[in-house]
């Protein structure tokens, strides 16, 4: 299995999700990546409170989000967790906006993700791979797609 | 040349950025290092000659002795290819 596939840990996936606003969305990033032994609810709240720092950074591309804070106590293991929403939500981003797919992204440190970080951004780099994201209907699906 | 990849935490967004700058960087055959780190870190520096963030981080790194280019598509290499270039050529 690939590093991201491995990253998404049982309980980190969300699909077809029904979020109001961008912050129940990133909540629900967060609350996946709680579901998965991965972080504390303290990491979800810091998420959240730095995209209201720092406004919507966190949405890298057409439609695509990737929510995360620093690392700190909160981390329990790297990883991350990926929400699909039914209908997309507005961040504020002039440019990528309304996003329907959000990975969470929680690091231990500075260094032990980045092969990780170096494979999701080959994945995204392809034509069409958020589409494919959105056309998967299982978790099984997803999986297959990071496999 | 030093370029540094900025985001408000540091380990995510700007990692991606220095990811991708660092492939444009060998496609178009230019050497420069590239470091990811925080909005703190980079203002502390002042070493390098280009800040890489996006749109909505531009407006904290002002008043530094450094180019700042801002990426809206952090995965779009044509976008970081265009940019960088007219930055460092």
């Amino acid at each position: 299995m690939s590093l991201v596939g491995r990253a998404l840990a049982p309980g980190s996936i969300v699909l077809n999700a029904e979020a109001a606003d961008w912050e129940s969305a990133v909540r629900m990033v967060g609350s996946a990546l709680v579901a998965s032994g991965r972080t504390t609810d303290a990491y979800t709240d810091a998420m959240v409170q730095t995209i209201h720092d720092l406004g919507p950074y966190v949405v890298i591309a057409p439609g695509l989000a990737m929510p995360h804070a620093r690392p700190s106590d909160a981390v329990l293991e790297t990883g991350m967790s990926l929400v699909v929403l039914e209908h997309p939500v507005k961040f504020g981003n002039a440019k990528n906006d309304p996003v329907r797919v959000l990975f969470g992204l929680a690091a231990l440190d500075h260094d032990r993700h980045l092969e990780l970080l170096s494979e999701f951004a080959s994945l995204f780099s392809k034509d069409g791979f958020v589409n494919s994201l959105l056309s998967c209907s299982t978790v099984d699906e997803i999986h297959s797609l990071f496999a | 040349m030093k370029i540094i990849a900025v985001c408000g935490a540091g380990i995510g967004t700007s990692v991606l950025l220095k990811m991708n700058a660092e492939k444009v960087l060998r496609t178009l055959g230019l050497t420069a290092t590239v470091e990811a780190s925080d909005i703190e870190t980079a203002r502390a520096s002042r070493d390098a000659q280009i800040l890489l963030t996006t749109p909505e981080i531009v407006e904290k790194l002002q008043g530094l002795p450094s180019e700042v280019i801002a990426i809206n598509h952090v995965f779009d290499l044509g976008e970081i290819s265009e940019k960088l270039s007219k930055a460092m050529l």
